[in-house]
């Protein structure tokens, strides 16, 4: 493979709390080709977030802390640059898309002045013509009347529609790399399913690689090549969409997906995983996911598991368990 | 802007206690809260108005000249009709001078003052809060460890000091007020900027590769003019009496521009024989500055009625 787009090799991020230091992020690397989908799963508190804001340089200061790695954007390392040269990066390079539509657009200003300011301060267009590139924007993102409503405040739109909005503002000066954090945990099912596809969609037209993170294992399957499952602020398993969904290598990655009902099938309970996350202030000895683990044996206690290949399987699939031999050959039931 | 306040201001049990009373009987009381707050700030608006406008105008139509004396009609009670044919609708003082012409002059003086402070201060006020919002780290340790300090020493106190050393002069009385009513905004600033900068949309308005000068100005500001302008509604009676007061203790503007405070000082040996002297000025100085509390008032409620504690 040539050399990635972007490349995270051993991201720790560390936040100060009044519990403790905690590891939020704990030498997470992963690698985006150009015009790849990366899917970066797991449940709340797992680091996917912070990884995200890491990224583009939102990690709350002064209580977080990126504590080492490197992230590489076209071989230069976005963690070593000053400021003023990652800002430069942000909206045309890496641009992100946030979870909650709402709370992202600026309250006091119509939704055309904060989509063409963007034109305007980036480009150097004019307040008409970036007016008009704002409404060809919102067209194309799937606002109707896109003409009319480009006079409206964030109040006045749908939730789909902010986020569509907020996708319009995201893709505006062309990315290369977009993050979307959780884009449609705050959606409506149906309003999910076309989110996604638009972002597929716009994906494809400017060919940009996507980091797509979410909770959702369904959300994520019809779009992703390649996810990434975190628990605890580690990878725990990543590979391929299929392998990894197909032949899952890690007792987490097999709780979750035993945790989807089933449309078809009988009716029956659900599968939780058992417990809860973790406490990251007080992670346990070894491997974290073990004491919600069925396979657990001494080793897991006694060592923590390194993300290693899965026996027999592509070496783009990896998982972090000592027992992975089983868990791939066991059948997931569920 | 009316649904909010309905719903932050339910009516109250009446209709529950008064089963009779057909539904709707509590938005009809909703309704009326909301009447009396806009009430509110007509009246308060009108009485300002009504200052602003003798404050301009009047000076123009009464001519008052500082240094002029007549005592031939000097102490003369309201209504009096003087030597020279006119009437002095509030009364003369000692030295013959028009009451109304002189609070006029006032007016023009207090109002001016206040408003040059205000913006003074405010300007300083906010510039320090989004500093050390914003940025955080040992400068909002030292700017609001010196409001701290600022707050703990009473602020006529301070005024009196510094007043005694720039001496009287409406320049300095601008410079003194402000320097005492800067740490209000500053506080205020401050607490709008910690809860916005980690808003969501500021966020979002980085990754798009927006400046900190931009984040402030186009994101941050904006969103909190509303509680700034409440602020500033209410500290601009406060200065109006601040000036006052310091007038009246002979520490601020000079005698060659008179305003309330100096005028009520003077009466205030003759309050025996000619109450008017002090008394209408007062009175003048007392509903200019309880209308602009009912105007802060109002606007607070109807703008962000969490700002209630304030």
């Amino acid at each position: 493979m040539a050399d990635p787009l972007l490349s995270v090799q051993d991201l720790t991020v560390r936040f100060r709390t009044r519990a403790g230091t905690i590891t939020a992020v704990d030498k997470v690397s992963f690698d985006l080709a150009e015009g790849e989908t990366l899917a970066i799963l797991g449940e709340t508190g797992s680091g996917k977030s912070v990884t995200a804001q890491a990224l583009m340089g939102l990690v709350p200061r002064p209580a977080g802390q990126i504590a080492g790695g490197r992230i590489l954007y076209k071989g230069r390392d976005l963690l070593a640059l000053p400021r003023s040269e990652t800002r430069k990066l942000n909206g045309t390079d890496l641009a992100m898309v946030f979870q909650d539509p709402l709370s992202s657009l600026n309250p006091v200003f119509r939704v055309g002045a904060q989509i063409g300011e963007l034109f305007r301060r980036r480009q150097g267009l004019s307040r008409a013509e970036a007016r008009r590139k704002a409404i060809e924007l919102m067209d194309r993102v799937g606002i109707p009347a896109a003409d009319r409503r480009v006079d409206d405040y964030p109040h006045q739109f749908s939730g789909g529609m902010r986020q569509r909005v907020m996708i319009a503002m995201a893709i505006a000066l062309k990315p290369r790399v977009l993050i979307a954090d959780e884009p449609t945990t705050a959606l409506d099912v149906t309003v999910q399913a076309q989110v996604m596809a638009l972002l597929a969609e716009l994906k494809a037209e400017h060919r940009m690689a996507m980091i797509l993170i979410s909770h959702d294992l369904g959300v994520v399957a019809g779009v992703a090549d390649r996810v990434q499952l975190m628990y605890a602020g580690r990878v725990v398993e990543t590979g391929d969409l299929r392998e990894v969904y197909e032949r899952t290598g890690h007792p987490y990655t097999q709780g979750l997906m035993a945790s989807i009902p089933e449309l078809n099938g009988p009716r029956e309970r659900l599968t939780p995983i058992k417990g809860s996350p973790p406490d990251l202030t007080r992670l346990p000895s070894g491997c974290p996911f073990r004491p919600r683990c069925r396979y657990a044996t001494d080793v897991c206690a006694a060592e923590r598991p390194e993300l290693l290949p899965l026996p027999e399987r592509p070496a783009s699939h990896r998982a972090a368990c000592h027992h992975a031999k089983e868990v791939v050959t066991d059948v997931v039931t569920g | 802007m009316d649904r909010p306040m309905d719903q932050v201001l339910p009516g109250e049990a009446v209709t529950v206690m008064d089963p009779a009373e057909p539904a709707g009987g509590e938005p009809k009381q909703s309704k009326t809260r909301v009447k009396i707050g806009r009430l509110r700030i007509i009246v308060s608006l009108s009485v300002i108005g009504l200052y602003v406008l003798a404050a301009i105008f009047g000076p123009i139509l009464l001519k008052y000249d500082a240094v002029a004396t007549d005592l031939g009609s000097r102490l003369k009670p309201p209504g009096t009709t003087l030597a020279n044919g006119q009437v002095a609708v509030f009364g003369t003082d000692q030295v013959g001078q028009d009451i109304l012409a002189q609070m006029m002059q006032g007016a023009r003086v207090s109002i001016t003052v206040g408003v040059a402070t205000l913006v003074l201060a405010g300007l300083i006020g906010v510039a320090a809060g989004i500093a050390a919002g914003y940025f955080g780290g040992w400068l909002d340790m030292v700017l609001m460890r010196l409001a701290d300090i600022q707050l703990t020493f009473p602020s006529i106190l301070l005024a009196i000091f510094i007043a005694a050393i720039l001496g009287p002069s409406v320049v300095n009385v601008v410079i003194v007020l402000s320097i005492s009513n800067w740490v209000t905004f500053a506080r205020v600033t401050r607490s709008q900027v910690l809860g916005l900068k980690n808003r969501d949309f500021v966020d979002a308005t980085r990754t798009l590769g927006a400046r900190t000068w931009h984040l402030l100005t186009r994101s941050i500001l904006p969103s909190m003019i509303a509680p700034i302008l409440v602020v500033a509604t209410v500290e601009l009676g406060h200065v109006i009496l601040a000036e006052a007061s310091l007038s009246f203790l002979g520490l601020g503007t000079p005698a060659s521009t008179p305003s309330w405070g100096m005028t009520i000082a003077n009466g205030r040996d003759y309050l025996s024989n000619a109450w008017w002297i002090s008394t209408i000025p007062g009175i003048a100085l007392a509903a200019l500055v309880i209308s602009f509390g009912v105007l802060g008032d109002a606007l607070r409620d109807r703008f962000d009625p969490r700002l209630r504690s304030m």
